[in-house]
């Protein structure tokens, strides 16, 4: 290996690793504040990317109709808790509030899809669409056992998982696909050529960081968000509604979700399965910060890019051990150095 | 009431029995979804050209999806001999479920004609009686491809292949070809088809300096080394499996592809072949057929359409020797199928009791990429 492979190869597993450091964001972000280990989240990844290239096509994306039926089912489990809580007076005004947002947003796609928009009015679609996702795959699938055990939370996030991917191979088909990309520049630096595109990657992904961090440092509902991932029934107390923060989380991370795909959708091919393997290694990343720390995350999120890439080159049959073995480690220095206590259910 | 449902399901037991001894039934379990899809739909566009009688035989089709599911596959196939007692099975799209059916297949004594490539389905020959595909064996494509190589001077080859059954069928022909010819085989490296990323491999296999590069993937998967090849300016050979050669894999690659070499069915090139090719003519009718209709050719609809026209070759010899419905005839079918010659879409199909899939050297063709379309490069000698 020369020194020219391994600038290319850094630059690689830099461009992988801002992907996996804003996934890893988002797994902690969901972890934290409603204690989901949430596998799905590289679906959003998927829809991202898929749904641009849909709407590319100039065709209606099926995510239009995913979202139509989730605030359909949301605004019937709403309309039946306010029933089983005898205010049903409420009800109209709750299921209007559910339904409104969602129906809105798939509207306008609706409406807009064919007229073949130029690509960053898509974007701007896309993102609406799939960050709608969020907040409904919360409130159908989760919100309804938000309060049982982390255990029960893992299994309803596999069951989110598959559902997802095969509503994606039903929605985009089999084949892959490439969305044009942001810039097509091309920059020399040294050895390396910088393309537009990666630079866009490193650029969404600081002002992505430096955007929740001012979210959580400064911001009342950022700040609403730390207290619930921080102590759940002492942010009840003081007026904080756990199922709130879970709507907000969720948006926050199908945003992130949708983002990181429309991001590396022309830098790769994606496939309606592509996503859980990039957002098992946004997992990996999270657990090396022990799925609390953000800063622990993105170091951690490098170093799977880092790994990936370099092994890839080494014992490319074998990346993807290499790459989640990395765990087992961490996972037994998280384990020594931490003092355990049983966390009450 | 009693006696009113007895009557009926009297005649509906007479009217099935007439109607099965009367029709030729085939039953067609094929993958219209799931992740083979983009295989099974193009094989169910062509079963809208099937016949409608055979030699004054009616002929019913019983068709099935098996969800790219082998499990599903494997139901289908009991489905179709115990509910539908058909004289013949065409199927499957992929070549795990297709051999996930053929004991069934053997067992109930039915012919089988697969639409799926892999080599185990008719080999060994003895365990494969009742079975046949329409496909080239691996040997065939990744020949083809060699050839050219030795043609072109190539001297060093590195290969990309997937880290699935798919590669592991093509690099093991592969490597037995190239050392045949004395072609050096420098690495064989591994990406799956979800990767984010090929550029390491790539980097790997250009810093080894191969004259050419062979990328083993099916469909779109392998447009991403081939795009990582171009993005790093490799200025050698890029070889493609026949995998490859479809139109979707043309858009995901775009023109990162320009310049690259595939193996494939002169099919998708029929009107470029050179007179007297000997699938020319079948290939251009089942082109201008299948386009007027659905849009680009594709090889898998020739898949169906050369089933289709094997079983029209075999049935008019077959009903001589016994009813549709019965073991004799199912028996004949296969006698008949095992000594057909058919001039079809996707290649010359000569069947005999030791090669079950029929496919010579005429049956892949090396294309070109020029200006995203297929470009007919070279050809098998044709008698």
């Amino acid at each position: 290996m020369d020194s020219t492979i391994f600038l290319l190869l850094a630059q690689d597993a830099l461009t992988n690793g801002a992907i996996y450091i804003l996934l890893a964001l988002a797994t902690i972000l969901i972890f934290g504040v409603t204690r989901i280990i949430f596998i799905p989240q590289g679906e959003f990844v998927a829809f991202g990317a898929l749904t641009l290239a849909t709407l590319q096509m100039g065709e209606v994306p099926g995510t239009v109709w995913l979202v139509v039926a989730l605030a359909v089912v949301a605004a019937i489990m709403e309309a039946y808790r306010l029933l089983r809580m005898g205010v049903s007076r409420e009800i109209p005004a709750a299921v209007a509030r559910t339904l409104a947002p969602p129906l809105v947003v798939s509207g306008i796609a609706y409406v807009c899809a064919p007229l073949n928009l130029n690509l960053g009015w898509q974007v701007l679609l896309t993102v609406m669409l799939v960050t709608t996702l969020g907040p409904l795959v919360y409130r159908v699938a989760f919100r309804p056992i938000a309060d049982t055990s982390v255990l029960n939370l893992l299994i309803a996030a596999v069951a989110v998982h598959f559902a997802l991917v095969g509503l994606a191979l039903l929605f985009f088909g089999a084949e892959g696909f490439r969305t044009p990309a942001f810039s097509e520049a091309q920059i020399p630096l040294g050895v390396l050529t910088v393309s537009g595109q990666s630079i866009w990657v490193y650029v969404m992904s600081i002002a992505f960081i430096g955007l929740l961090a001012y979210f959580f440092g400064r911001t009342m509902y950022g700040k609403a968000l730390r207290a619930v991932a921080f102590n759940r029934n002492g942010a009840r107390l003081v007026g904080i509604s756990p199922s709130l923060a879970g709507t907000l989380a969720f948006a926050l991370a199908a945003l992130i979700g949708c983002l990181s795909g429309i991001l590396i959708g022309p830098i790769t091919t994606i496939y309606y399965d592509s996503g859980f393997l990039i957002g098992l290694k946004g997992f990996a990343s999270a657990i090396v910060g022990g799925l609390a720390s953000y800063p622990m995350a993105a170091g951690g999120a490098l170093l799977v890019g880092i790994t990936e890439s370099y092994s890839s080159f080494w014992l490319s049959a074998y990346k993807d051990v290499v790459v989640f073995t990395l765990i087992i480690p961490v996972l037994l220095w998280l384990s020594l150095r931490s003092v355990h206590f049983e966390e009450e259910e | 009431m009693k006696k009113w449902t007895a009557a009926l399901s009297m005649f509906a037991v007479i009217t099935s029995a007439t109607a099965a001894m009367a029709d030729i039934t085939i039953g067609v379990t094929i993958a219209t979804t799931g992740p083979a899809a983009s295989l099974g739909i193009p094989e169910k566009n062509g079963l809208e050209f099937a016949p409608k009688t055979i030699a004054g035989q009616k002929v019913k089709f019983v068709v099935y999806d098996d969800a790219s599911d082998t499990t599903t596959a494997v139901q289908n196939t009991k489905r179709l001999i115990s509910e539908s007692n058909v004289d013949l099975i065409i199927g499957p799209s992929t070549t795990p479920n297709a051999l996930a059916m053929v004991d069934l297949a053997t067992e109930a004594k039915t012919p089988m004609i697969s639409l799926a490539s892999g080599k185990p389905i008719v080999v060994p020959i003895e365990k494969r009686k009742w079975i046949f595909k329409m496909t080239a064996n691996d040997e065939i494509a990744v020949g083809a491809m060699v050839n050219h190589m030795v043609k072109s001077g190539v001297k060093t080859v590195a290969a990309i292949a997937t880290d699935d059954p798919y590669g592991e069928a093509k690099i093991k022909p592969f490597n037995e070809l190239t050392a045949k010819h004395g072609i050096k085989v420098l690495m064989i490296e591994k990406f799956k088809k979800t990767d984010t990323s090929a550029t390491a491999q790539i980097l790997k296999i250009m810093s080894a300096k191969p004259d050419a590069v062979f990328v083993v993937a099916a469909g779109t998967p392998s447009a991403m080394p081939h795009t990582a090849l171009f993005e790093r300016g490799y200025k050698g050979k890029v070889y493609q499996s026949d995998g490859a050669a479809n139109s979707d894999f043309l858009r995901v690659g775009g023109k990162a592809l320009e310049g690259g070499l595939v193996s494939a069915s002169p099919v998708l090139v029929a009107e470029q072949l050179p007179k007297g090719y000997p699938n020319r003519e079948e290939a251009l009718k089942f082109a201008k057929a299948y386009e007027s209709k659905f849009g680009p050719r594709s090889t898998f609809g020739s898949h169906m359409w050369d089933a289709l026209k094997l079983v029209e070759t075999a049935v008019p010899k077959a009903l001589k020797k016994g009813k549709p419905g019965t073991v004799e005839f199912r028996e004949a079918l296969r006698d008949a199928i095992e000594t057909a010659h058919v001039k079809g879409a996707y290649a010359v199909f000569n069947f005999s009791p030791t090669d079950h899939s029929g496919v010579d050297v005429t049956g892949i063709a090396m294309l070109k990429i020029v200006n995203g379309k297929w470009k007919l490069e070279d050809y098998a000698k044709f008698k």
